[in-house]
């Protein structure tokens, strides 16, 4: 496509490769101004690269870039917000305890002689700029004192008060509950009438529907063509994302809940800064049934699955498995009652990335005699049963069993994990995001490993940030909020609204 | 009694000054996020270059500048290592540690016809000159103009840190270095300035020792005093302000060592000379939990990888 | 990769280049003060395997900083820093003497009973650090090195206490001479062993004339141990889970907080045997007044890091720094140059062995010319890109 004025932003032939790594193979894009142009690819398809690319955070190997008709040369983030750029990155890139003042002049400082900042003026201007989008901002509070939603707001307007004409936006949809994803939608089409020109990289199908007017495919690094999204529908884009048709809907049969084996009675956790978190919070979960807990991240999702590992200690109350205290034991202790859990940041709880694969799948187990006895530890053992794995659940590459953990792909890991949880047969199960960063064929081997379970018997605990998947995959669906929960029901026996309401605070109607 | 007293705030005030730019090496470095343990090697080469310049000048000035820019000199292996390479700021700090002694004897052997110490060298003058309040019971409180300079040093900080652009820049590289990077903020030009600055202060700590308290490089005029004030950085929350108050506090201990010492009492001078030591980790039990780091101290920025 | 490729990722690689570089930059330091750099290297090596009895002492020297090496190395295994491997030797050689003066039992007793002494001393002071680390998350390089201090005033106090002090000498009294472990020792001082000395004088510059003792023998072992414990053990491998990433290892079942102070307990007491053996092994059997820190600390460190953390491999690289400390000695004597530059040189070693960058670097140089002519494009799990839909 000829470079032109009519387009915002144009990328043609952008290869970008790291070692011997290709990220991005010759991709082409071009985003018409005034319009939301969607970029939908799986997880580690290029998608993020590629505007990192536009930002100036990286540099392509080869292939141009137009803005307005004009080629422009990007190099750095400074250019690109010169250029009229900005980027809301899917980690939020804000300092924590800054306020959101000081987080969007920072760069761009309001100064008086000498370098001596001008606060009162910083903030006026803020303040205009908060006045004339209309965002809900305090310009005073500390970034880790307000909601994600807002967070995500300071980002838009730290673009905006550079003075950008294009907005990247990087999954902005992945932490806000289906009301927030609502406004930001109107944010979206608000930003649009006043000229502004947005790029939202996503692998939900959803929202591309209702948001996007363009739809730009990448598969593994390489461009599949862009589609007019308002001819088409989900399982065309589906199908065009993963390269084969993929069924959206969760699979299973009705379950048939047996004896309670995880009962919480009135528990009361806190947080490391001494919060309550968890607020004498009652759930039973049976044999042989999946419960889903819906709510949106920091509603004591993290305290409640730290207290029944014993990871923290509990204000009070009781959590039983299989009419057994364990509440303030130890993790061991947890263990030992076969409960297994699938922790929500594999990186951080799930696995020793330094250890080596059958290291890793002999966590917890290493202290039982399995693997040698006595305080001997057998390694060829440990190796044996890695391999069993390996086969078993498809963790690739094959034979990786003295590779480093931190060779495998986010996929493979997760799998991992999954092998080490599901044969240890466990009583409990908890998945705790498990399907976070995944790509759509991972992501439909956790579903179908946890229904798998179900069906073996094992009571199944659900905890997931994603309203969807909670829906999907649950036959009872729980709603957490303040640390409590708020409302139970059966599969299909409410819808998206009711949910996002209580998700929210909010009463059911 | 009260004369006790005043010769007590006078020794403590000359005691905690080399601390003091220490403690000021420290926060400066950590803020922008790189752990510098090296502080110590750093102060080690300042005490030696103060001595040396002042006593070739013959100008202890020139010896205190020679000191800071020594100090950051030494401290550009510490910045290449840590920011360039993203190597272990722990091993590379230590390194310094270990490199630092070496130079600084070798130097000295090489400047003072083989002996271990230098001459007595010119010293910094004191804030009244030298018979200032002499023969009054307020005669220490005639501090040396380097106890001075580092309460200056430290006010500026404070202002520099959260009243100008730059201190903002510096604080959001410690805590979130890829943001600072996404507003094109240079994150390894900043951490490059602040170990640099870092490097400086510790050689004028060294300096404050060696040309200002006694007047000469010896093997242990810096022992153990860079450590102390990693320590003091801690205690005071990474603020120049509770730096500066918890070298205070370490001076205090090692003033009354001397005051001690120097009575009839009956504890021996080897179990005195242990309290500033024992008085670190005892502190640091009472006071470790309440102070939270930079989120980024220590973990090096790699462009890309977040 | 090709064989190059391999052998540039290595850690040998790494430790060759440090080395290497580090001989580079003293050469430069000499040069620029006047000195030349090729007689200092020949004096050095000179001074340390010149004769039958400097080999001996280097065997001697390596002794100390062996353990103190396998001990950094442990703990730095495990995620520890003991940066406190020196207060925790000093104890060990202050507890040592101090058993060992005030008991005489036959040997075999007097000689377990004097080492473990000063094992208890330093697994005892590593411990604290741990459990400082453990119990109020106080990181251990700052207590070390303030534990450090304090055990070098304990030493000096004790050298001059009443119970211990040696009169007019600067050293405590001597351990009873049941606890001495030299090869041989009283063999060799009898007229049989003279008598039969006197025909092999290698053997014979070797035990008359130094201290060879046990110790090393003893450390080769420990550091056997050491790599056992981390390798085949169910202690070991929490220790290092514990080290890699702590919050996994909770989440395991791993007691985080047990593992750190046993890590540090263990680490400490390889360098409390260290102190004990060098009191038992080398003449004058006791504790001096101490002026500043010996370095054994230090030095295991450069031993530990230049070994890349490897116990086993700590084995060579104490020879390589006791035949440069030992042999450094001579620089001086026979040139006028600073012993000091060999300071210099080790404290430059362990800087460049703290920079993941440069034989990497030329792997990747390597690693690039050859994919240039390959020239294959895979994704990051090996597989063949999707072609592209037109």
């Amino acid at each position: 496509m000829e470079a032109s004025p009519e387009y915002a932003v144009q990328m043609h032939g952008i290869l970008k490769t790291f070692g011997q790594f290709t990220a991005l193979d010759y991709v082409d894009l071009d985003v018409k101004k005034q319009t939301v142009h969607a970029i939908l690819g799986e997880n580690g398809a290029g998608k993020t690269t590629l505007m990192n690319i536009l930002y100036g955070l990286y540099q392509a190997d080869e292939g141009d870039i137009f803005m307005g008709g004009e080629k422009v040369s990007i190099t750095n983030p400074t250019e690109a917000i010169k250029h009229g750029i900005g980027m809301v990155h899917q980690h939020f890139m804000l300092v924590e305890n800054f306020t959101v003042t000081e987080n969007i002049i920072l760069g761009d400082e309001v100064c008086g002689a000498a370098g001596v900042l001008d606060m009162a003026r910083a903030r006026k201007e803020v303040m205009e700029l908060v006045n004339e989008y209309g965002f809900d901002v305090d310009p005073d509070a500390k970034i880790q004192d307000i909601t994600v939603g807002m967070q995500q707001r300071v980002e838009i307007l730290k673009a905006l008060y550079r003075g950008a004409e294009v907005l990247i936006l990087d999954e902005p949809t992945a932490v806000l509950t289906p009301q927030e994803i609502e406004k930001l939608i109107e944010i979206m089409h608000d930003l649009i009438a006043k000229g502004k020109t947005i790029i939202i990289i996503t692998h939900k199908l959803k929202e591309i529907m209702q948001s996007a007017d363009e739809c730009s495919i990448i598969r593994r690094g390489v461009y599949m063509g862009t589609v007019d999204v308002h001819q088409s529908n989900e399982t065309e884009l589906a199908s065009k994302m993963v390269g084969r048709n993929v069924n959206l809907t969760v699979e299973k049969t009705p379950a048939h809940p047996g004896e309670t084996v995880l009962s919480i009675r009135d528990l009361t956790v806190k947080d490391d800064r001494g919060i309550e978190q968890v607020r004498g919070l009652n759930l039973d979960v049976r044999a042989g049934e999946i419960v889903g807990i819906a709510g949106i991240d920091g509603n004591g999702q993290q305290e409640l699955v730290d207290a029944i590992t014993n990871i923290v200690k509990a204000e009070s109350g009781s959590i039983k498995i299989n009419g057994e205290e364990i509440a303030n034991t130890t993790p061991r202790n947890t263990y030992l009652k076969k409960v297994a859990t699938i922790p929500s940041d594999r990186h951080r709880w799930g696995l020793v990335l330094p250890f080596t694969v059958s290291e890793n799948t002999a966590l917890e187990r290493h202290a039982d005699d399995e693997f040698g006895a006595g305080i001997t530890l057998d390694y060829d053992k440990m190796r044996e049963y890695t391999t069993k794995l390996i086969k078993e659940f498809d963790i690739r590459p094959a034979g990786s069993e003295d590779e480093r953990m931190s060779g495998l792909s986010g996929g493979n890991q997760q799998k991992a994990i999954i092998a080490r949880m599901v044969t240890a047969s466990p009583n409990l199960l908890i998945a705790f995001q498990p399907t976070r960063g995944l790509d759509v064929g991972a992501i439909e081997f956790v579903h179908k490993t946890l229904i798998a379970e179900r069906d073996r018997g094992a009571a199944i605990l659900l905890i997931s940030f994603e309203l969807d998947e909670v829906m999907d995959v649950s036959d009872t669906i729980a709603v957490i909020y303040h640390g409590q929960i708020t409302g139970t029901f059966a599969q299909g026996t409410v819808d998206e609204n009711q949910l996002g309401l209580l998700m929210a605070g909010g009463e059911a109607k | 009694m009260f004369e006790n007293l005043i010769l007590l705030i006078g020794i403590t005030l000359m005691y905690s000054t080399p601390l003091v730019f220490g403690g000021l090496a420290g926060v400066i470095s950590e803020r922008s996020g790189v752990t510098n343990i090296g502080i110590e090697g750093m102060m080690v080469i300042g005490a030696v270059a103060g001595a040396s310049a002042s006593y070739f000048s013959g100008n202890p000035w020139i010896g205190f500048l020679a000191a800071g820019a020594c100090g950051a000199l030494i401290a550009l292996l510490h910045a290449v290592a840590s920011v360039s390479f993203a190597a272990d700021q722990t091993i590379s700090g230590v390194a310094i540690n270990m490199l630092a002694p070496g130079l600084a004897l070798f130097a000295c052997r090489r400047f003072f016809d083989g002996a271990a110490m230098s001459p007595i060298a010119p010293k910094l003058p004191k804030i009244l000159g030298e018979k200032g309040l002499a023969g009054t019971a307020y005669s220490s409180l005639n501090v040396n103009v380097t106890t001075v300079l580092a309460l200056l040093f430290t006010v500026a900080m404070w202002f520099v840190l959260y009243k100008t652009k730059w201190g903002l820049r510096v604080r959001a590289v410690g805590e979130h270095p890829a943001a600072a990077d996404t507003l094109g903020i240079d994150v390894y030009k900043v951490r490059y300035v602040c170990v640099l600055l870092s490097g400086m202060f510790a050689g004028f700590g060294g300096a404050s020792m060696t040309i200002a308290i006694i007047s000469q490089f010896t093997q242990t005029a810096i022992s153990g005093h860079g450590f102390i004030a990693m320590a003091a950085v801690i205690f005071g929350k990474w603020t120049p302000f509770g730096a500066y108050g918890a070298c205070l506090l370490f001076g205090f201990t090692q003033a009354l060592v001397v005051m001690l010492g120097g009575g009839d009492f009956v504890i021996p001078s080897q179990i005195l000379s242990m309290l500033p030591y024992a008085m670190t980790i005892i502190v640091l039990i009472l006071f470790v939990g309440r102070s939270v780091a930079p989120k980024a101290d220590g973990v090096p920025y790699v462009k890309g990888s977040r | 990769m090709s064989k190059l490729e391999k052998f540039l990722r290595g850690r040998f690689a790494a430790a060759l280049m440090a080395v290497l570089v580090g001989f580079a930059i003293s050469a430069v330091v000499l040069i620029a003060a006047g000195y030349n750099p090729i007689s200092a290297f020949a004096a050095l090596f000179h001074g340390a395997f010149g004769r039958p009895k400097y080999i001996a002492n280097v065997f001697i020297k390596a002794t100390p900083i062996l353990l103190t090496g396998v001990s950094v190395a442990f703990a730095f295994k495990t995620g520890l820093f003991n940066i406190g491997a020196e207060g925790q030797y000093i104890l060990g050689t202050v507890l040592a003497t101090i058993v060992g003066v005030k008991l005489n039992l036959p040997m075999p007793l007097q000689v377990p009973i004097v080492l473990a002494a000063g094992i208890l001393g330093g697994a005892a002071l590593g411990a604290f650090v741990g459990w400082l680390k453990a119990h109020f998350g106080i990181h251990e390089v700052i207590t070390s090195i303030m534990c450090n201090w304090i055990v070098f005033y304990l030493c000096n106090y004790v050298v001059m206490s009443d119970t211990f002090h040696k009169p007019n000498s600067s050293s405590a009294l001597a351990v009873n001479p049941r606890s001495y472990t030299m090869i041989l020792g009283n063999w060799k001082k009898s007229d049989a062993g003279k008598e039969f000395l006197s025909n092999i004088p290698w053997l014979r510059e070797i035990l008359l004339k130094t201290d060879l003792n046990y110790g090393f023998i003893i450390a080769v072992l420990i550091a056997i141990l050491a790599s056992i414990i981390l390798t085949r053990t169910k202690l070991g491998y929490e220790l290092r889970a514990v080290g890699f990433n702590r919050d996994a290892a909770r989440f395991s079942g791993i007691s985080v907080e047990r593992n750190i102070v046993l890590s540090m307990l263990i680490a400490g007491a390889f360098c409390g045997l260290a102190g004990a053996l060098a009191v038992t092994g080398i003449a004058p059997h006791t504790i001096t007044l101490l002026a500043g820190m010996e370095g054994y600390g230090f030095n295991g460190m450069s031993v530990a890091f230049i070994a890349a953390c490897s116990p086993l491999g700590c084995i060579p690289a104490s020879i390589l720094f006791a035949s440069l400390i030992y042999g450094g000695m001579s620089v001086q004597q026979t040139m006028g140059a600073p012993s000091d530059i060999i300071n210099i040189m080790i404290g430059t070693i362990v800087f460049f062995t703290a920079l993941p960058g440069l034989t990497p670097v030329l792997a990747n140089m390597v690693a690039k010319r050859r994919k240039d002519q390959e020239n294959v494009r895979v994704s990051k799990d090996g597989t063949p890109l999707p072609e592209k839909e037109v």
